[in-house]
């Protein structure tokens, strides 16, 4: 049966985040499949999938600047591995563990202010050149920083303990990182559809007309800034921890293209977008070594390729979304949506 | 002391105008098309592996593999832009320079798979051997890097200057739909500048090639480039060339009595100045912006 819509009898209905019974059960179930996941798949599995969702949270602050506010950022990677490396630094003065987490996302969202500051005045490609000159600067410190952050030779950090409770493996590391998803992903959405992701959503759309209905746009650029750049700091210490041993290599200039990779498959400008899309580019590397392994007798020199087909199938995903299908996966899962609610009709009343 | 600071200034000025060659790419593609090419470091590379599979696989002289370089990279720069950027005009230029990045990495993939990540020397007639002028030695190349660029962009400025396809090129950059109510084709227009880029690009990673060697990475050294075209100002010919030329000797000083990897660090910093400070560079046109 077709549904006509919604009808709000109430301000509590109008704010609710979910509104029908539908979406409510759908939730529980993925609730249900999020807390069975460690029991269900083996260890692999959960290790893989622990990459995923630290890559979710980072790629969630990435959609928030580039997909709501419009502006790019080629320095992701950056903001990532100030997060990894403060908690490094910290987690071995002993200082306990959500003290780390609040230090790193802020040492991150300093330095998103401070990029952020050019974004007033520049634009576009300038602004993407002004993240990279950012991205490159921040790269070279860490790979020359020694005494700082042990350069090539990496950077150990101490075990993560959690209320006296030693994280030590993978499904321990999967409840822990789930809680924080679930936390970084409700922030977003609400952040997103209140006054301030409005505006994010209205300087994307016309700076001047924003500003010119009495948007503080340089206000809500650094806003931007900040809560992306803080995003990235948290998910960089998660991921410090998980790894447990940093090294420049781990936050290379790819690092920054597969995060737009992912919000573009995913969807510019929507948080299911930025968690389909990390999904989907952080899982991507076992599909791609299930392909590679089974064509390894005829092309022995795909699967010793693997790092640089990995780069170039990331480089081949962003130019076939964009030119196919520019709002992502998620924009082809809701127009199927739209259509299957609204048959025999093609648009919603 | 007088001659040393010579040699390091002819060491810098030659890197100089590889980078100009780089800059110019970029300064073409943005003039014509208003778009940032993220992949000009990858033409550069792309043309070096080009000219090193013709010497080495097909044991071509100098000149007819260099030539042929020239050839085969316009090809594939016409080919790029055909395909991914010409179905693109019209889009958010967000979506168009992005698509450059992900043809980056693509064209890095593509050159490692085929060739291999690992270091390849890269041999022209003059590579090694060296010029005494005077009491300077100065390596031919650097002598070969400094002429070709100067020439070619004397050529491209009296191309630009004189040549009814070159106004016709300026016009475009100028205002797209006004050129094209004058009878220009803009499709050939974007395809003429990304061939010309993709050529001086190529002729560019030779002599770097020369000077270092070739690896996919390599292309991040066309990056560096990127500096000398926002100095000089995006959309200035000349601007690249003067632009190319500052920051090679800048390098090159900085290198030769600082020491150490403080030129890998220095443009960077250099482009957060410019953009902050004069973001349409020293020669570029200030861009104005309307409702």
């Amino acid at each position: 049966m077709a549904r006509s819509g919604n009808f709000n009898v109430s301000y509590r209905q109008e704010i609710a985040i979910f509104r029908t019974l539908g979406q409510k059960l759908w939730l529980g179930l993925l609730g249900v499949i999020l807390l069975a996941y460690p029991l269900l798949f083996g260890e692999y599995y959960v290790y893989i999938i622990n990459f995923a969702l630290i890559a979710i949270i980072a790629a969630l602050g990435l959609n928030l600047l580039t997909g709501y506010t419009g502006q790019i950022s080629l320095g992701h990677a950056a903001f990532l591995a100030v997060g990894a490396y403060t908690t490094a630094i910290f987690s071995s003065m002993g200082l306990p563990f959500i003290l780390v987490l609040l230090l790193s996302a802020l040492t991150s969202l300093i330095l998103g202010l401070i990029i952020g500051f050019p974004s007033l005045r520049l634009e576009g490609l300038y602004l993407a050149i002004a993240t990279m000159a950012f991205y490159f600067i921040v790269a070279y410190v860490i790979a020359h920083w020694t005494d700082m952050t042990g350069g090539q030779y990496g950077l150990k950090v101490a075990p993560l303990r959690v209320l006296g409770l030693p994280i030590d493996s993978n499904t321990r590391f999967y409840y822990l990182l789930v809680t924080f998803v679930v936390a970084s992903v409700y922030f977003a959405t609400n952040l997103a559809r209140s006054r301030v992701g409005r505006a994010f959503v209205a300087i994307r759309d016309r700076d001047i007309a924003a500003e010119v209905m009495g948007i503080d746009v340089a206000r809500y650029k650094l806003i931007s800034f900040a809560v992306s750049s803080a995003y990235a700091g948290m998910a960089g210490s998660l991921y410090a921890y998980f790894v447990g041993i940093l090294a420049p290599e781990h936050f290379g200039f790819d690092v920054s293209i597969q995060y737009i990779a992912m919000i573009i498959a995913g969807g510019l400008g929507s948080i299911e977008g930025a968690i389909i899309g990390a999904l989907f580019i952080s899982l991507l590397p076992e599909g791609l070594r299930f392909v590679t392994g089974a064509l390894a007798s005829s092309f022995p020199e795909l699967s010793s390729n693997f790092l640089l087909l990995k780069e170039g199938v990331y480089g081949l995903i962003i130019v076939l979304f964009l030119i196919i299908e520019p709002t992502g996966i998620y924009g082809i899962w809701r127009r199927i949506k739209d259509s299957w609610d609204t048959f025999p009709y093609k648009y919603r009343g | 002391m007088g001659t040393e600071i010579l040699q390091l200034m002819i060491g810098g000025f030659a890197t100089g105008s590889i980078y100009a060659l780089i800059a110019l790419g970029f300064v073409l593609i943005y003039k014509a098309t208003g778009i940032l090419n993220f992949a000009q470091g990858e033409l550069m590379m792309v043309g070096a592996y080009i000219y090193f599979a013709l010497v080495t696989e097909l044991q071509l002289p100098f000149l007819a593999a260099f030539l042929l370089t020239l050839v085969l990279s316009g090809i594939l720069g016409l080919v790029l832009e055909f395909v991914f950027i010409e179905r693109m005009v019209g889009e958010p230029v967000f979506s168009v320079v992005v698509i450059t990045l992900g043809l980056a990495s693509l064209l890095r993939s593509l050159t490692g798979i085929v060739f291999g990540v690992l270091e390849k020397g890269l041999a022209t007639p003059f590579s090694g051997k060296s010029l005494a002028i005077g009491p300077l030695v100065i390596w031919q190349t650097h002598a070969y890097a400094i002429v070709g660029g100067v020439a070619l962009f004397i050529i491209f400025m009296a191309f630009f200057k004189f040549s009814k396809t070159g106004i016709g090129m300026r016009a475009a950059a100028e205002d797209q739909d006004v050129a094209r109510l004058m009878g220009i084709n803009i499709g050939r227009v974007f395809g003429l500048s990304w061939i010309i880029a993709a050529v001086v690009a190529s002729v560019g990673g030779i002599f770097y090639g020369d000077l270092s060697f070739l690896e996919p990475h390599m292309s991040f050294f066309g990056l560096r480039a990127l500096p000398a075209a926002l100095l000089g100002g995006l959309d200035s010919v000349g601007g690249a060339l003067i632009g190319g030329l500052a920051i090679g000797l800048i390098e090159g000083l900085a290198g030769g009595y600082l020491g150490g990897t403080g030129q890998e660090l220095a443009p960077w910093i250099l482009v957060l100045v410019i953009l902050m400070a004069r973001p349409y560079g020293l020669f570029g046109t200030r861009e104005i912006k309307r409702v």
